[in-house]
């Protein structure tokens, strides 16, 4: 536990199963952790180690067609969001937590230009005005690092680029200044170059809007000057936790020590393969 | 692409069957203004080939053959019109439902409308009209019936793909509401299959109609219209052919009409989506 100031998010026994016909798997087995206010916390881990499942039962978004299970507790500023209607969490999603996902080429509205898009989240949220939420879109797209905002605004998403429609998506994430943002693999789809640059992005405005960053990853590369704290999972499991420093300095569990091992380093000599 | 670009950069299919549509809609709209004579009016020439008084002749009763074909063609695409747009919304409407919420309702709608569209659409328009009688709204709800069907199918296809595209889930990680998502995250990226179909289904209704009316199943004389036109011609085939060939052309034409422009949509919109 944190200690005085209780957390924003505390999420306890997590778990989430995915049920086809009698079989079932689970696939989060009973996680727990804290996220306080304006905290930066990394979930590292392999593919299907259950980390988006768990970013997604904290804004309980289930994959369409499949039908997940959630188990235990949520509690976001004391109330348990695995227990809220539906009609509630819609209120929640994008206004107090909101997502930012993997990839950027298919996570826009392909007929919809980018000003529209934000503008629906904003006047969904706060009841603006069509000029209003016109007038704020073009200042999250500035706040995002797009250049003449203005005019781009009116362009479809064909016309950007990878990492200029996941500012786009990030510019959408946090056009209601949430408690908390998930970025779920928010680098993945893109040029190394461009990954740089969006996690700046991301510190940036997690500093400037006071939100809480939930980072999820496989690559501790990324995580690595990014958060305060950093939970490995494993197969449904949070298998060691600690600071970033610490998880690198001295790693104590095997999985985490391979993992650290699967990171190409360049200031040790020797080849791949 | 620029919003010009996208919508003039047709290609030749489009245009020409743009401009055959824009004769078809020109006869709907102003077809009684354009015709020269009063299309029941008799005069005493009967069965009269081409003159410069009556350009294709005139019927079995002395009736202009061109004023008829023009009026007759408005009550024809008329109808056609208005019982398509009906089609469509009614298969927008359960395709995107069904599609979209899936599961029982799903299952439940689909197997009814199932049940519809495994009758061949004649019988079921005859059986129809049969029940409640020929009259225009009575046509106009059997061919909405009868298509409606096809319609949700071609929507319901798509949508289940379209729901489980990225756009959804990251509109509905925003606080979307579903009926927005619905409505506005995956119906706009559906269009395409269906603008094809309605034009495709815009053909066979004239088809269907004027075959209906000629079998006496379409709107009661004395309005003129192609199917019933053909079916008093036929009597007199040898003597002036131009009373068969007139409705037969005209019906060919419009059926054309909308299957040229359906193949030109389907190029562009191909195009389009690239």
């Amino acid at each position: 536990m944190m200690g005085a100031p209780v957390a924003l998010l505390q999420v306890r026994g997590l778990t989430a199963q995915f049920n086809r016909g009698d079989a079932a798997s689970q696939v989060v087995k009973g996680i727990s952790f804290d996220i306080g206010a304006g905290e930066s916390v990394g979930f590292v881990g392999e593919s299907g180690c259950g980390k988006s499942v768990t970013a997604r039962a904290l804004m309980r978004l289930a994959p369409e067609g499949s039908s997940l299970a959630w188990g235990g507790t949520v509690l976001f500023k004391g109330q348990d969001l695995l227990q809220v209607n539906e009609r509630v969490m819609q209120d929640i999603r994008g206004r107090r937590i909101a997502m930012v996902f993997q990839d950027p080429m298919s996570s826009l509205n392909p007929v919809l230009t980018v000003g529209a898009q934000i503008e629906d989240v904003v006047r969904r949220h706060t009841g603006a005005s069509a000029s209003r939420a016109r007038k704020r879109a073009v200042e999250l797209l500035d706040l995002v690092g797009i250049r003449d905002a203005a005019r781009r605004a009116d362009d479809y998403p064909h016309q950007f680029s990878g990492g200029m429609r996941q500012r786009v998506l990030i510019a959408i994430a946090v056009s209601c200044q949430p408690d908390l943002l998930i970025a779920d693999e928010p680098t993945t789809a893109l040029d190394v170059t461009v990954q740089a640059q969006i996690l700046r992005l991301l510190m940036r405005l997690r500093r400037e809007l006071g939100m809480a960053l939930m980072l999820i990853t496989h690559d501790f590369g990324v995580i690595a000057g990014m958060v305060d704290r950093v939970h490995v999972m494993l197969d449904g499991r949070i298998v060691e936790t600690g600071s970033v420093d610490a998880l690198f300095a001295n790693p104590q569990q095997a999985y985490t020590q391979a993992l650290l091992a699967a990171v190409p380093r360049l200031d040790v000599a020797g080849k791949l393969a | 692409m620029t919003e010009r670009q996208r919508l003039g950069g047709g290609n030749a299919m489009m245009s020409i069957g743009l401009l055959m549509l824009a004769s078809l809609v020109a006869i709907t709209l102003f077809g009684t203004l354009i015709a020269p004579y009063n299309p029941s009016e008799t005069s005493a020439d009967s069965l009269a080939g081409p003159t410069a008084a009556h350009w294709l002749g005139t019927d079995s009763i002395g009736r202009d053959l061109l004023s008829r074909l023009i009026v007759g063609g408005r009550t024809t695409l008329l109808i056609t019109f208005v019982a398509v747009t009906l089609a469509v919304c009614c298969g927008l409407v359960l395709g995107l439902f069904c599609g979209y919420v899936g599961g029982l309702a799903d299952q439940v709608v689909m197997r009814i409308l199932d049940v519809v569209f495994a009758f061949p659409v004649f019988l079921l328009a005859i059986a129809v009209v049969a029940a409640l009688g020929p009259s225009v709204p009575n046509l106009i709800l059997t061919i909405a019936i009868v298509y409606t069907p096809r319609l949700a199918r071609v929507v319901r296809g798509p949508v289940l793909s379209v729901k489980r595209w990225d756009h959804v889930e990251a509109a509905r990680s925003v606080g979307v509401s579903e009926f927005n998502i619905a409505t506005r995250h995956v119906l706009p990226l559906i269009v395409s299959p269906v603008l094809v179909e309605t034009s495709l289904t815009l053909a066979q209704t004239i088809f269907t109609i004027t075959a209906l009316s000629f079998l006496g199943l379409g709107p009661p004389p004395p309005d003129p219209n192609w199917g019933a036109m053909l079916s008093e011609a036929r009597q007199f085939m040898e003597l002036a052919p131009l009373t068969v060939i007139g409705p037969a052309a005209a019906i060919v034409f419009a059926t054309l009409t909308f299957i040229v422009l359906a193949n030109g949509l389907r190029e562009r919109l191909d195009v389009a989506s690239r």
